[in-house]
Formats: C-alpha cells, sequence, structure tokens
C-alpha cells in the first residue's frame, strides 16, 4: 500500500532559517565583499545580487580524518597495461593514490573558495546595515498632521454612518433561524398531518387548525431586523507619518567638471536614493544642476549633458527653495538635499550659499550633504560650509571624496547611526 | 490491443498509482518486503531543501545546513550538478521525494528503485535492523527538533551553536562498533530524559567527588583507572562523563550521536544499498516489458537514464571520481544471479555453495546479512573484478614509487578482493581514536589515544577537532599518536587562552 502525497504546495524555503544562520555567522565577510562590490559597479547595477566567495577553510567544519603519507593501499578501476610488480613514477605534487576521496580538480582551477549568491535584498541590506536616516524619526513624529483611518473590528455600538451592513443582516438572519425554528417545526408537523384532510371537521383537526394559524402569526411576529441585529465598524485614527520623502540633486555642470567627477557624484546620489527608497513608501528625485544659472533637468541630462560658464551655486539653491515651495510643502514631504561639486564658485557667492542654507532651506530639510570631489585643496565654498556644519551639525554635513572607492565609506559616515543623539529605531 | 500503462511522458497522480500499483505486484513476486511507501512529489527548490537536511525530513537549525543548502543551490543553480531524482527517508513509512520535473518513465525508474528497493533493504539489512529504528525515527527528530529550538531559546542561540558545532566535529566518534545499541524511541527519549538527565548528573558528581573518604576507600580508588577499558564512542563518554556540561548540554551531544547512530548503517552500506535498489528498478521494470505494461520509448528513456547511473569512468578518465558504488553494487547483484543461473567452472570452485543455487534466495540472503566490507569480501568474483579491470596499487611515501601489487588476473584476484574490501571498511578509513584515560584525581585532564594504520598521519584538523572536545571538556586535552609502540606526535589543548573561531 502507498500513500502518494502532492507536497507542491508546501511551503517554500525550508531552509531559509539555516540559511540566514550562515549569512550571520559569516557576515564579516560577507560585508567584505558588499563593500568591495559597492565600490566597483556601475550605477545601473545597484540593485541586484552578489557572488560572495569566502576562503574554503575558514568554513571548514573539521573532523578527524587521515592526511597524506603512510602506506595506502588503493583499487582502481580501468587497468589498461600495468602489470603487477609494475613500478609507477609518482605524480608531481604527490596527490597520487592519496586524499580520501580524490577531489582533485581535473580542470586545474582552485576551487578554493566557497562561493554562494546573496539576494538584491539581501545585498542592499548588507550596505545599509547600521545606517539610519537622521532626524528620521524625531521629524516624522513632531510632524504628524495626516491620519489614517483603519478598522479596528466590530462593535455593538456606534452611529448609523458606521453600520456594517452585511454583518447586521448575518446576525439577524441567524436570529431569525433561532427563534423560529421550534415554531417552523411545529408547523411544518401540522401541515404533514392536515395534508389531505382539508375538507374535515373533526375537533382534532380544528384545533390543530387553530394552531396552526397561531404559529403562522408568531412566525410572522419575528422581526426582521432587531436593535440587537445592528453591528458597526469601529475605525481608529492613526497618526500617519509622512511617508514620501524627495530627494535634491544638486550639481555643478560647468566646465570645471569632468565626467569622471560626476560619474562619483552620480554614485553617491543612487546610494542616497536607494536608501531614501527603502525607508519611504515614495521617494522622488529633483535634478538641478548648475553652472552660473541653474535649471531642473531630467536625470539623463542632468549626468550625461555638457554645459560651459561660470560656476554661482547660490543660483541653483534659489532654485531649490522656489521648487519647495511650489511642489513639495514640507507638511507632506521629507525633503533631502544633497549637492556635489569640485569646490569652484563664483568670488561673492559663497556667503550667499551659507545665508541661504541658514536660513531658508536648512529649516525645511531633513539633511543636506555636501560632497566635494577634488583632489586639490579646499576653496571659499567648503569654508563656508564648514561654519554651516558647526552651526548646524545634526542637520547638515560635508565630505570630502577623491575616488571611487571613497564614496562607500564617506556615504556610511554620512549616515552613520547618530549614537548621541535621541533613540531612534528604524525607519517608517 | 496493447495494454501500456501509459504512451507518453506526462505523468499523473493517477499513473503514479497504477505504476506504483504494478511495480508494488512485480515486487511482490520477487519477494521484496517494505514498509509501506509514502511517496511524496516536490518542487525542485524542496528538494533542494531535502538535499541540504542531509536526509532528515525534519532537522534542527543549524548554520552548517545553511552552508550545504548554498552549496548545493549553487550547483544546480549553475548546471554544474543536476539534482537527485529521488531521495529516500529509512523510516516507516518510508518516505520518498519525487521531483516534479521527472517524466512518467523517470518516476516508474524512482519508485522501483527507491520505494522497493531502498525501501526492502532499510527492512530487511541486519545494519538497519540493529543499528535503526524505521518506527520511531521521524519522532525522535522531531522530538530533536523540538528541544533544540527551547534551548536556542532559553540558552541563546549562540551557545547552542557552538555546542552543535563542537559535536558535529565528533559525530564519526558517536557508536559503538562493536556493540549492539538499543534502538531510539521518541516517546520514551522524551519520558525518560528528565530522569537521565538527572541520574547522569548525581553519577557525575560522585566520580569528581573531591571531598576526601576514608583512607581505606581512598587506596582502593585510587588504583581504580578511569575509564577501565579504552572508549572509542568519544560523544557516548563526554556525554555521560564530562564534568561541566549542563544537563541539556548532555542531551543534545546525545541528540547528535543518536542522529550520527542513524545514519551510521548508511555510511557502511552505499555499494549494497545502490547496488540492491539498481538490480530490482532494472529487474522490475524489464519485467514490466516483457508483461506488456510498458512501451519501447519507455525503455529506451529507462535504459538510457540507468546506462549513466552505472557508468563506471576508468582511473585515468577525466570524469573518474572513485568506484561509482551503483556500478559495483548493481554488477555485483547481478554476477550473483548469474552465478547462481549460469555458473561457469571458475565459479564453481570460487562459489561452489552459490553455484546452482536459487537465486534469489541468495541474493536476499546476501542483502540480509552483510554489509559493504564482508559483501565484497564474500562476493567479489574474477568475473567482476576482470569486467572493472581492477587493480590494486600501493602508495608508500618511504617509497619512491606508486607499486602495482596486484591486477585482475589469476594471481591478483584474492588481493584485489582483499584490499578493494577494506578501502569500503570504516574503521580502517578512519583514524582510530580512543578515549585512554582521564586524570580523575589531578588536573582532570582527558588523554586519547590515536594507534596508526599503516602508518597514516592525522589530518590538520585534529588540532581544530580537538579545541571542540576541549570545549566540551572542559579541561586539558592530551592525543598521543602511536605508530605501534612509538608516539610519533603529541597534541595538547590547554586549559586556558583557548579561542575557537
Amino acid at each position: 500500500m502507498s500513500y502518494i502525497i502532492d507536497r507542491r504546495l508546501n511551503s517554500k524555503d525550508k531552509s531559509a532559517v539555516n540559511r540566514q544562520r550562515f549569512l550571520k555567522r559569516y557576515k564579516k565577510h560577507i560585508k567584505q565583499a558588499v563593500t568591495d562590490a559597492v565600490s566597483k559597479r556601475s550605477i545601473t547595477d545597484m540593485e541586484r545580487g552578489e557572488n560572495i566567495g569566502i576562503p574554503q577553510r575558514d568554513i571548514d567544519e573539521p573532523a578527524f580524518g587521515h592526511s597524506k603519507g603512510g602506506v595506502r593501499e588503493r583499487v582502481l578501476p580501468g587497468n589498461k597495461e600495468f602489470l603487477s610488480g609494475d613500478k609507477i613514477k609518482r605524480p608531481d605534487g604527490g596527490a597520487g593514490g592519496g586524499a580520501g576521496n580524490g577531489s582533485a580538480s581535473g580542470s586545474g582551477e582552485g576551487l578554493d573558495d566557497f562561493v554562494f549568491q546573496i539576494t538584491q535584498d539581501e545585498f542592499l541590506e548588507f550596505m545599509f546595515e547600521d545606517l539610519e536616516l537622521p532626524n528620521l524619526v524625531r521629524r516624522q513624529l513632531a510632524s504628524t498632521e495626516t491620519f489614517k483611518r483603519v478598522k479596528a473590528g466590530i462593535s455593538d455600538q456606534g452611529t448609523p454612518n458606521q453600520l456594517n451592513i452585511v454583518r447586521s443582516m448575518r446576525s439577524a438572519y441567524a436570529r431569525r433561524i433561532a427563534l423560529g425554528a421550534k415554531k417552523r417545526r411545529r408547523r411544518n408537523e401540522i401541515l404533514a398531518e392536515l395534508a389531505g384532510q382539508e375538507g374535515s371537521h373533526e375537533p382534532t383537526v380544528l384545533a390543530l387548525r387553530e394552531e396552526l394559524v397561531v404559529l403562522e402569526r408568531k412566525l410572522a411576529n419575528i422581526p426582521f431586523i432587531d436593535d440587537f441585529d445592528l453591528k458597526y465598524n469601529i475605525h481608529k485614527k492613526l497618526p500617519q507619518p509622512s511617508s514620501k520623502a524627495v530627494m535634491f540633486c544638486l550639481m555643478d555642470v560647468s566646465g570645471s567638471m569632468d565626467q569622471r567627477t560626476k560619474d562619483i557624484a552620480k554614485r553617491f546620489f543612487i546610494l542616497l536614493y536607494l536608501f531614501l527608497q527603502r525607508n519611504y513608501e515614495q521617494t522622488e528625485v529633483v535634478f538641478i544642476r548648475h553652472h552660473s544659472t541653474a535649471k531642473e533637468v531630467e536625470e539623463e541630462e542632468f549626468f550625461y549633458s555638457r554645459e560651459t560658464g561660470g560656476t554661482v551655486v547660490s543660483s541653483a539653491l534659489k532654485l531649490m527653495s522656489g521648487i519647495i515651495e511650489d511642489r513639495y510643502p514640507v507638511s507632506e514631504w521629507n525633503i533631502y538635499g544633497a549637492q556635489a561639486s569640485d569646490g569652484d564658485n563664483w568670488t561673492n557667492d559663497s556667503p550667499i550659499c551659507h545665508d541661504l542654507l541658514a536660513n531658508d532651506l536648512l529649516p525645511l530639510l531633513q539633511y543636506y550633504c555636501y560632497i566635494e570631489i577634488t583632489d586639490r585643496g579646499h576653496q571659499e565654498l567648503w569654508q563656508y560650509y564648514e561654519k554651516l556644519a558647526e552651526a548646524h551639525g545634526d542637520a547638515f554635513a560635508l565630505r570630502a571624496i577623491e575616488d571611487y572607492a571613497d564614496i562607500y565609506p564617506v556615504f556610511r559616515e554620512l549616515f552613520q547611526r547618530q549614537s548621541n543623539g535621541q533613540p531612534m529605531s528604524s525607519g517608517s | 490491443m496493447n495494454k501500456f500503462i501509459s504512451e507518453n511522458s506526462e505523468w499523473t497522480f493517477e499513473l503514479i498509482e497504477k505504476y506504483d500499483a504494478e511495480i508494488a505486484r512485480i515486487a511482490q513476486s520477487y519477494g521484496l518486503d517494505t514498509y509501506p511507501n509514502q511517496i511524496e512529489i516536490i518542487r525542485s527548490d524542496q528538494m533542494m531543501d531535502a538535499y541540504a537536511s542531509v536526509g532528515m525530513p525534519v532537522g534542527y537549525n543549524h548554520w552548517s545546513f545553511g552552508k550545504q543548502f548554498l552549496n548545493v543551490e549553487r550547483g544546480y543553480r549553475r548546471g554544474q550538478m543536476g539534482l537527485a531524482y529521488e531521495i529516500v527517508i529509512n523510516s516507516n513509512p518510508c518516505i520518498a521525494y519525487l521531483m516534479e520535473e521527472n517524466s512518467m518513465t523517470m518516476q516508474a525508474l524512482v519508485i522501483a528503485h527507491a520505494c522497493y528497493g531502498h525501501n526492502s533493504f532499510f527492512k530487511n539489512n541486519y545494519l538497519f535492523k540493529s543499528w535503526t529504528d524505521a518506527e520511531s525515527i521521524i519522532d525522535y527528530f522531531v522530538f530533536a527538533r523540538k528541544f533544540i529550538a527551547d534551548c536556542e531559546e532559553r540558552y541563546g542561540s549562540e551557545e547552542v551553536e557552538s555546542l552543535l558545532d563542537s559535536c558535529h566535529a565528533l559525530r564519526n566518534y558517536g557508536t559503538d562498533r562493536y556493540k549492539r545499541p538499543y534502538p531510539i524511541s521518541a516517546a520514551e527519549e522524551k519520558a525518560r530524559q528528565d530522569e537521565r538527565a538527572e541520574y547522569i548528573q548525581r553519577q557525575i558528581n560522585d566520580l569528581w567527588r573531591t571531598i576526601p573518604r576514608g583512607a581505606s576507600d581512598r587506596a582502593a580508588t585510587e588504583e581504580h583507572r578511569f575509564p577501565s577499558e579504552p572508549q572509542e564512542n568519544l560523544l557516548y563518554f563526554i556525554e555521560k562523563n564530562a564534568p561541566l556540561l549542563e544537563p541539556w548540554q548532555r542531551e543534545i551531544v546525545r541528540i547528535v550521536r543518536k542522529i550520527a547512530q542513524y545514519f551510521y548503517p548508511q555510511r557502511q552500506t552505499q555499494v549494497m544499498n545502490e547496488g540492491w535498489a539498481t538490480f530490482w528498478h532494472y529487474t522490475i521494470l524489464n519485467e514490466m516489458f516483457d508483461q506488456g505494461l510498458v512501451n519501447e520509448g519507455f525503455m529506451m528513456e529507462f535504459l538510457h537514464s540507468h546506462s549513466s547511473v552505472v557508468a563506471q569512468p576508468e582511473f585515468d578518465s577525466p570524469y573518474f571520481s572513485g568506484i561509482n558504488p551503483y556500478a559495483l553494487g548493481f554488477a555485483m547483484m547481478r554476477d550473483i544471479r548469474r552465478i547462481c543461473e549460469a555458473p561457469t567452472d571458475e565459479d564453481r570452485h570460487w562459489f561452489p555453495d552459490l553455484a546452482g543455487s536459487d537465486w534469489l534466495s541468495a541474493l536476499h540472503f546476501a542483502m540480509e546479512n552483510y554489509k559493504d566490507e564482508s559483501f565484497i569480501q564474500q562476493y567479489l568474483s574474477p568475473t567482476v573484478i576482470r569486467d572493472f579491470k581492477l587493480y590494486c596499487i600501493v602508495d608508500d611515501d618511504q617509497s619512491d614509487t606508486i607499486n602495482v601489487t596486484a591486477i585482475h588476473n589469476e594471481d591478483g584476484y584474492r588481493q584485489v578482493r582483499d584490499a578493494l574490501a577494506q578501502q569500503y571498511n570504516l574503521s580502517s578509513q578512519e583514524p582510530d581514536i580512543q578515549v585512554h584515560e582521564v586524570d580523575v584525581r589531578g588536573d582532570r585532564s582527558l588523554t586519547l589515544h590515536h594507534q596508526q594504520n599503516s602508518r597514516k598521519p592525522l589530518n590538520e584538523d585534529t588540532e581544530e577537532v580537538l579545541k571542540h572536545l576541549h570545549r566540551l571538556w572542559g579541561f586539558d586535552i592530551y592525543l598521543f599518536s602511536y605508530n605501534g609502540q612509538e608516539v610519533e606526535q603529541t597534541i595538547r589543548i590547554p586549559g586556558k587562552a583557548l579561542s575557537l573561531v
């Protein structure tokens, strides 16, 4: 006797727990691999998994066994020309007839690493680990102005507008069945007895007819719907933290910015974008590029078209301020700004930038970060921004980047969990 | 009119039932005695899960199974490795997993192979009979999983994980090779667990009692060595005698030991088990063809798959990775039938009792009463040695060359057979390491002796394993590796400054 069972619909991922434990155990290795991958990967490429290699010796489970040496006798199949008494020269490497199950890789390829894949989610998780958007929670709690109504169950009391018709009808129906059951049963009995005795005037028949009339009346009197049938939906108002974020990418596209510098900037923006995307339900991006004048552009144009001209950073800040006023009310949006530049600015413009940021923008923003991509010394803009950082340390940060590999560490540093501030739980 | 059960390669549940019924009928006619079958159809990703849990349908959680899973997954995704068509569990009812990707032919092959071949082997081979209890194993797995999960909750998963690491490192040393164990029973386990925990603790306290007793009493115990005889079952020794383990830790040591014991027969009957199952799927499906139940297309597909399973690459082939247990086992099973049915003079000389006897009962007898080592020793015939062109080499690190000591000829048959049997002898494949002494009245150190086999040294994992042993024992560990009477190597794992990664 055999039982045949279809298990195909059973849950997936029976090994998920064990897999997680493995990942946890080799976290250090994986993190290192992720960090390397981030600095090497191209921009469009962030959202996929990664192959992680761990040296085989690090993950071996030790067991007693024999190593090479000693006397080994082995039986092999497929003899062609050997006769007993033959002496064979030992092959190079000495692995010869030894080493247990003979796992010498024939292709000559070193299989030293244990390689496996982590998913895109895991990749990003490792990448963003320990990071948290600054002021996220505080802002969310302080500026809750929207509410969401959520269902909170069913109640016997309520106002007519909360009436749950289906539930009410169901309970009325149940009540009618319950109240009428006995009477209906009796009525059916009587009807059965009376069947075929229409013309009869026997006293018993008359009594039954009378009872029938009473029963019918009583049945008709069971109310179709009653007060206590009524069921009401209850709703609760939950404060809804703003779940929308907008990110302003500001970049200098004047002649002094070469493609490589832009490329570095782009990676930085991408990281920030991915990060916001994971923390907010909806994330929008506004690209503002500027030379001596600023312009809002599409992503493609933002990164790849070339312009020449001077550099007036404040023009971009002014434009940003205008766009916020027009389209992104602070009550609904979490606003982030990220500016990338090589540090050049029109001589008298840097103080203006300072004032613009300090007075107009920073009060509206969650965070503003400035990265300077240059291997030269810092210029005036940097110095003014440094003052800003001193005064608004929690909402403003600036860093210098020299090469691709610097991006990720700098990014991490910028958004490092703020240990000194108020406790932060993970966002949204 | 033909009575083919099916004519195309799509399978359905009805067809599987029909095939199973026919296969069962034929299997019965050959006297295959099986547990009831529980055939489960699964997806390929579930097959990977089944793979990763190394044959336990319900496994406890441990990172090493995750590693196994990632390994399987990678191999499968890259196409380096096909998944097995089937996995079968030694339990009652006997659980067999079939992949949904298989064609109807493959499902039939797998049913014959696993549900009647392996199944009858599990039920009747003496090793399985004495070492495993198919009735209760699933319950035991469930018990083990729950117990370990509870421990994780109570003592933290890191604590449990490192304990399991240590136990796993020693799991090949968790069986008594020569003693017959009690079969495991889950219900009993559970009932007796508390009692045992308490009892053991009391015993241990007794063993390690430090309060001085009367003088005469002392003199008597001092001469008494502990353990009085060397112990080969390291995990058992730890479970019963480690001074510092908590009762729950002893229970986990026991779980790993018991599960290792459950798999112990499988490690010793690979050739026979696969050979038996392969012989029967081959015989049964051919019988089905003879009875007109399956068509030529079915047979073509079956034979194609069968012949790749029993292929034996030669030693100089790039595909060579040792002797294929399917190939050797199948060849030997077929050979036994041949010797019974059509013996040559040579067979009559080598197997006087076998030649001309009833093949079916001879085969059943062989399956029931042997393990790989003794099976080869008893049944490997000159015919099979010649067919495989087996030869024997000796690789001595003190000699400049590798010597061919025997080949498939009249002078060599016996030596080839002995050498091949040794190759399947677990006790010569694994280092012989035993508990020699515990310094009960001194520093409580544990001394192990390793007796070298043909001067084969221990591998470089040894120290790492000893660190794990140290974690379990809690005091110094000494290991002396003997070549004959001489100590070749000494390792000491000290009590302090120890770090396990």
